[in-house]
């Protein structure tokens, strides 16, 4: 037996090629973001029954672990052991193939988010048309689920759906349209950087308007309350996933709430700083408190997913001819304008942030 | 080499999916392997570092454009033994298109065969180049008027589309959302104070 000491493990390592030293230190650098994402997201089920249950004045979970804190397990594991069931007439791969088409895209847009300073999986030029271009990719699972379902309530939510997704894309990509105006790059570790100085110099705040259409569009793109009508439970059994059970249900789950991290991870990021302090330059530099960190990015992207398990507890859904009017009509022509506010207010030199 | 292997499997998917597109019998596996084809081709201008074409190709067409299809291709009730007899009618000019295209691929390949260079990006870009920044740069300042004509293009269509299928049906009922969204409580919630119980 090889005792096991740091230098032998480096001369271990060493010996290990090149090309495969380097596909395993990838390797262990997505590990470092996917684990912990998917840990989120089963975290992000169990304070969703959580925080639902205390809004509405019950207990949510309790019984699986202390304090019920072993209950998204209990639900994994429950949904693992269940039969996959496909419908006798479905289309048998395409029903197979749509929740992972719906899963990959919400993964693999992690590998441009930069988690604290210095560290993203891939650093390249146009991040945010890479972020952009796969969420817009995830609707594919869901029309693909309704369709090869072969059912009049799945085929409805997966219509519903993608006329939704196509209309609130517009509205974010001029959103993100204004955050580039104002940072000059598509790269996010550089539109963060373009923020720097105190909460008063992040984006939210000249471009409050296209941040309030960014994350309203965003709770739509994940099919989230009040935008929730491509599953819609009172008027269409469950949509799209209505034949799902299983495996195939709990890969459509997992995508849905690995969405609303992304969307909440890159609201924070665009809007309010990502991992800088509200305090830089307030407190002095030495203070805690005023360091940049994954704590802020950890606390700003919380509070965007306590919105989103908030707006789902409080709201009633919306009509559907509501929803495409306040795509379309509303957050479409607001976004335009604030784009030409903006141009204005860089060509003015305005405020600390176009100066 | 790695690349070349990469080049190879890649554009065998794309051939594939390309050849997938006219032969699939189900219409929406056909848009599927276009989807297939489009994004293939995307990761093909990846591996020629055109990182803003590349990402845009998938944003616009397999994000957009092809989900509309999908999205007509299922609502649609496409009867396939029509459009399957209109087959020798349209071979002529299909064959034409194809022809076209093929003389051109070959010319291409024979101006490469006989060592003329025609790539513009033949060599690897320097390190910190930006793509997205570069056809910005030339999209907004060399070719600005043709970039905008375009746009203006782009645009009457869409509004000569919108008046094409715009009708107005007599005695059609129609919901004002604007009205109904603006609605208070007190045009529509009467509050009655009583007691519970009437007095015995």
């Amino acid at each position: 037996m090889i005792e096991l000491t740091t230098a032998s493990i480096a001369s271990m390592w060493a010996a290990v090629p090149a090309a495969i030293q380097d596909t395993l230190l990838i390797t262990l650098r997505i590990l470092v973001v996917l684990v912990p994402l998917i840990l989120a997201v089963a975290y992000l089920t169990y304070a969703e029954r959580k925080v639902i249950g205390y809004i509405q004045n019950r207990i949510g979970p309790n019984r699986v672990g202390p304090k019920g804190l072993l209950q998204p397990f209990a639900d994994v594991i429950k949904l693992l052991l269940k039969e996959v069931v496909i419908p006798s007439n479905a289309n048998r791969a395409l029903f197979v193939v749509a929740p992972l088409l719906t899963l990959t895209p919400a993964f693999a847009a992690w590998a441009v988010i930069p988690l604290f300073p210095g560290f993203v999986l891939a650093d390249i030029n146009a991040a945010l048309l890479y972020v952009l271009a796969l969420t817009s990719l995830g609707v594919y699972g869901v029309i693909l689920a309704g369709w090869a379902t072969n059912s009049k309530y799945a085929f409805l939510g997966a219509m519903r759906s993608a006329a939704q997704i196509v209309a609130y894309e517009i509205a974010m990509g001029f959103a993100l349209v204004g955050v580039v105006m104002a940072s000059g790059s598509l790269n996010l570790g550089e539109i963060i950087e373009g923020q720097r100085g105190s909460v008063l110099h992040w984006y939210w705040l000249p471009l409050l308007p296209l941040f309030m259409i960014y994350f309203i569009s965003g709770v739509a793109e994940t099919n989230r309350a009040p935008f929730d009508v491509a599953e819609g439970e009172s008027e269409i059994v469950a949509g799209f996933h209505v034949e799902y059970a299983g495996v195939g249900f709990a890969l459509f789950f997992l995508a849905e709430y690995a969405n609303m991290i992304l969307i909440s991870a890159l609201t924070a990021i665009l809007f309010l700083g990502g991992w800088l302090s509200p305090f830089e330059g307030i407190l002095g530099a030495d203070n805690i408190l005023a360091r940049p960190g994954f704590f802020w990015f950890a606390l700003k992207t919380s509070v965007f997913l306590f919105l989103f398990l908030w707006f789902r507890a409080t709201f009633p859904r919306y009509r559907y001819d509501q929803i495409m009017r306040l795509g379309w009509k509303v957050f479409i022509p607001l976004t335009l304008v604030w784009i030409f506010v903006e141009g204005a207010m860089i060509a003015f030199d305005i405020g600390p942030w176009f100066d | 080499m790695f690349e070349q292997i990469l080049f190879y499997a890649i554009s065998a998917v794309l051939l594939v999916a390309a050849v997938g597109v006219i032969t699939a019998r189900n219409p929406v596996h056909g848009v599927l392997f276009l989807v297939l084809a489009f994004f293939n081709s995307a990761v093909l201008w990846l591996l020629l570092e055109a990182e803003f074409l590349a990402i845009v190709l998938v944003l616009v067409y397999v994000g957009a454009v092809m989900v509309l299809f999908l999205f007509v291709v299922m609502m649609l009730d496409i009867n396939v033994e029509k459009m399957r007899a209109g087959f020798t009618r349209y071979a002529p000019l299909g064959i034409l298109v194809v022809a076209i295209m093929a003389l051109e691929l070959g010319q291409v390949i024979w101006l490469r065969a006989s060592g003329r260079n025609l790539s513009i990006v033949g060599s690897q870009q320097p390190d910190g180049y930006n793509n997205t920044k570069e056809l910005g740069r030339v999209l907004y300042t060399d070719y600005v008027f043709a970039f905008e004509l375009a746009a203006v293009i782009l645009l009457v269509a869409i509004v000569a589309a919108i008046t094409l299928t715009m009708r107005r049906r007599p005695g059609l009922k129609q919901q004002d959302i604007t009205q109904q969204v603006s609605v208070k409580r007190e045009d529509r919630v009467r509050l009655v104070k009583m007691d519970a119980e009437k007095d015995a």
